[in-house]
């Protein structure tokens, strides 16, 4: 079989082989700079289609809880709200979750079982969001109305101080309801990540460690996480990125409601959710041009979280690989 | 001592070989590796149809020079080469040279063996085809390049198997055999036995022996019993300069410089 | 110092807390699947790959939906996979030494994880607004904006794990650059970039968000990719959000589809490294 049949032309083509490896380095130049431009153009369309909402609304645009497409009046401010109370309950409970499952995996799991629960939760992490969401909205939040909330409102919603964050009718779905489907979406993919990083320790640290008579938990708690504290919250900054841009795991639970609620139970929205649910019917250009507003924001809250993240990867990455 | 070696530059082999006319021709060679100098105003010539053995204690830039020869070191930044590589009367440092055609002309095998990841068959045949030989002439040639790296016996019936699945010492001559199957005038070998058992290096030095008939050859080496064995010259190098050059018999006998002789009695290195 | 007894217990609670978790995530998501597989199972039958969406409380199938899901996809992947090949090859190979490759890493890893969402508004903005209406090419280029940032990561770090000392033995026959790149990169690197590939597929057969409104949706079958085009993801969330119970069913079924082929591609891409690795 022939390797390659371009440059089997004739004696020594000299100079058109020199200049077909400039045409290839060209070509994945170009290639890479396809790569720059699409960011560049995703903010650069971003900003454009978001222009006239700004200029209408200014800067107020971002804490006017107003959305009203009767009167076209638009601010961003209560799916800001719905965005970062889903991803705060998201986090607090695939963190310690995820960090949990990856500590079983690296010390408490047996070894046959190591590779295969693994692969399991690696495989896991790349289920699409959207089956989250069909099973939120058909399973869960049913659930969640018949049983979880009228527990919390009966208990907790009677204390005082945090019981307005638990108060109202059980309407199933809601803030809290895409918090928790959240939390199951990014839960395999911190636990993944966390076990990925928690692999990097060198054995010769953990058995150092055991050998000064430290118990599992304490060569955890006092070597592993911290040996590995920056990559790890690189890796939770990372999931919380997914978290605070994820649609459609929460668009089918949210409830879709313009409001700031203080009660976690009551509907709200998000901005991937609003822009999801509400683009395709914005009838007037300054609704559409709210919506890609709202894109916007997100995009920028986005890119400061990953961005910080990928800092603090890179600087494990640096650390270890020596 | 500088003066010395500059005042024999460039460095006539003296003794019982009337000395060929040189291939390569090094000329007040230095090399960089950012802002540091690795190699130091080297003059050597490289004789036609001679093995010159470059030895020296690691870091002393021998290979650094052997990669000057292909200027492998293009490829990497802020490595830059300045004096004069002559191959042929032309300077391949010189800007504008073409990369491609002094690579066919200066071929190199590597320390480890770096078998393409393809069929042996393919490994010969992959420089042929760049150098667009006749199909009808290539499986003559890869059978021609693997008797010259007294590989064919071993491999004959199994051309279609991978490179990758030889021992470590076939993938050597295997590689041997891939740079002469596309006749290059000089070969440079970085170290080739390095990696390998005793019967291996026997083998590879064997084949040396015989391609200098064809080929002028320039091999970097640790190992002072192989530079005696193999090569007819020997270049001795120090901290990037060229200490001492001369007849392989004369330098391990009678070297004139006392870094030569305590480097090949071993006192350091 | 706490004293012996304690730091057991401590470290008893601790471990029981972790394997508690570890039960809780397992449990938790084995319950999706399970309910995935009842609900998708029972609904899934010859007439779902045979038929077409139906109106409410009509039988039918996913067809046009799946067939759309195909159309774009591959087109997605004829797109990104190039693109991202030679942009990763650009970063490990021609301008592996070059201030911009680092920033282009830096991108394409924020590309890599950014909102999907945010890639289909601007993909609305780029090619719905100025050719003034929905079209399966744009749902394929938003998709293509997905494969390219996973395509390019896995090229470069795979190109990357290629020995240099193969590349220079490569250029000491002679060959140029593209030709070594081609030839013996690409070959030793093949395996990963494969897996890239098709991590990059399973990716995008899920993801509804960047369709909503580039490719949006069709009830009809239709292959005309300059007009809206039925995909699997979108149908499903349209489906599952109505009150019919026949829509609800076929949204299940769907969910089930791409899970299987998600899950599918994800194991393949696996066996295809681990046979290298064995090789």
């Amino acid at each position: 079989m022939s390797v390659v049949t371009e440059f089997e032309t004739g004696p020594r083509a000299t100079n058109p082989v020199a200049r077909s490896d400039r045409v290839f380095g060209t070509l994945t130049f170009a290639a890479a700079v396809v790569v720059l431009l699409t960011l560049l153009g995703v903010f650069v369309s971003l900003a454009m289609g978001a222009w006239p909402a700004f200029q209408k609304f200014g800067i107020g645009f971002l804490y006017t809880a107003k959305w009203n497409p009767v009167t076209d009046k638009f601010g961003a401010l209560a799916p800001l709200y719905g965005t970062v109370v889903t991803s705060v309950i998201a986090m607090l409970i695939a963190v310690p979750v995820g960090l949990g499952i990856a500590i079983f995996l690296t010390e408490t799991c047996p070894r046959i079982l190591r590779r295969p629960l693994g692969i399991a939760i690696e495989l896991l992490a790349g289920i699409p969001s959207i089956i989250y969401g069909i099973w939120g909205l058909f399973v869960f939040a049913p659930f969640m109305q018949s049983v979880v909330q009228p527990a919390l409102i009966d208990t907790l919603g009677q204390v005082p101080l945090i019981g307005t964050l638990f108060s109202g009718a059980p309407y199933g779905i809601g803030m809290l309801t895409a918090g928790l489907i959240l939390a199951m979406m990014v839960l395999p993919f911190i636990a993944s990540l966390a076990r990925d990083i928690f692999l990097t320790v060198p054995d010769m640290l953990r058995e150092s460690a055991y050998g000064l008579g430290m118990t599992r938990w304490e060569v955890n708690r006092h070597i592993v996480i911290p040996h590995v504290r920056t990559a790890l919250v690189g890796g939770i900054m990372l999931s919380l990125g997914r978290a605070l841009g994820e649609t459609m795991a929460v668009t089918f639970v949210i409830g879709n409601a313009h409001r700031i609620s203080a009660s976690i139970l009551q509907p709200g929205t998000t901005i991937s959710a609003a822009i999801a649910n509400e683009f395709t019917e914005a009838t007037t250009p300054l609704y559409t041009a709210s919506l890609i507003a709202l894109g916007l924001v997100l995009f920028i809250l986005t890119f400061i979280v990953l961005a910080a993240a990928q800092y603090m990867l890179r600087r494990m990455k640096q650390k270890s690989g020596v | 001592m500088d003066t010395l070696t500059r005042e024999r530059s460039p460095l006539s082999f003296e003794g019982i070989d009337p000395a060929p006319k040189p291939r390569i021709s090094i000329r007040n060679l230095e090399f960089f590796y950012g802002k540091t100098r690795a190699l130091k105003g080297i003059d050597l010539d490289l004789p036609e149809n001679r093995v010159t053995a470059f030895i020296g204690p690691s870091g002393c830039g021998k290979s650094t020079l052997l990669r000057v020869l292909n200027r492998m070191y293009d490829l990497y930044p802020n490595q830059t080469a300045t004096g004069e590589v002559l191959l042929d009367g032309e300077n391949i440092l010189a800007r504008g040279t073409d990369l491609n055609r002094l690579r066919t002309k200066v071929g190199m095998v590597f320390q480890k063996p770096t078998p393409f990841p393809m069929t042996i068959h393919e490994n010969i045949a992959f420089g042929l085809r760049l150098m667009g030989t006749v199909k009808s002439e290539i499986d003559d040639r890869i059978e021609a390049a693997l008797r010259g790296a007294a590989l064919w016996e071993e491999v004959k019936d199994k051309l279609q198997a991978s490179g990758q699945s030889l021992s470590g010492g076939q993938q050597q001559r295997l590689c041997i055999a891939r740079t002469i199957a596309v006749e290059p005038e000089v070969i440079l070998l970085d170290e080739p036995a390095s990696a390998l058992d005793p019967i291996s290096t026997g083998k590879i030095e064997e084949t040396i022996h015989q391609l200098k008939e064809r080929f002028t050859i320039a091999i970097v080496t640790h190992n002072m019993q192989q530079a005696s064995r193999v090569s007819d010259r020997t270049a001795f190098m120090y901290l990037g300069e060229l200490i001492e050059a001369g007849e392989t018999a004369q330098i391990f006998t009678r070297p004139r410089e006392e870094r030569t002789s305590d480097y090949i009695t071993g006192r350091f290195g | 110092m706490a004293s012996m007894t304690r730091r057991k217990t401590v470290n008893a609670v601790m471990m029981t807390l972790s394997t508690g978790a570890a039960g809780l995530g397992l449990f938790v998501l084995a319950v999706i699947l399970i309910h995935l597989v009842a609900k998708g199972a029972g609904a899934l039958n010859l007439a779902v790959f045979t038929q077409d969406t139906p109106s409410p409380m009509e039988a039918g199938g996913l067809r046009n939906a799946i067939v759309g899901s195909l159309v774009m996809s591959a087109i997605a992947v004829a797109i990104g996979t190039p693109i991202g090949i030679l942009a990763g090859t650009y970063m490990a190979e021609y301008g592996r030494f070059s201030k911009l490759t680092k920033l282009i890493r830096f991108v394409n890893d924020i590309l890599l994880s950014a909102p999907s969402i945010i890639v289909g508004l601007f993909v609305y903005q780029l090619l719905v607004v100025s050719l003034g209406h929905f079209s399966a090419l744009a749902g394929a280029v938003a998709l293509a904006i997905l494969v390219i940032p996973i395509v390019v990561r896995t090229t470069e770090d795979m190109l990357l794990l290629v020995p240099d000392q193969l590349r220079e033995a490569g250029l000491a026959m002679g060959a140029p650059r593209w030709v070594v790149i081609r030839t013996i990169a690409y070959k030793a690197a093949r395996a990963g970039m494969v897996t890239g590939v098709l991590l990059a597929i399973a990716r995008i057969s899920g993801e509804t968000a960047p369709l909503l409104f580039t490719a949006l949706s069709n009830n009809f079958f239709s292959l005309n990719l300059t007009q809206p085009m039925a995909s699997l993801p979108i149908t499903i969330f349209q489906f599952a959000l109505s009150p019919y119970d026949n829509w609800q069913a076929l949204a299940w079924a769907g969910a089930l589809l791409i899970t299987v082929a998600v899950l599918a591609l994800s194991i393949i891409a696996r066996l295809v490294t681990s046979r290298k690795e064995k090789a």
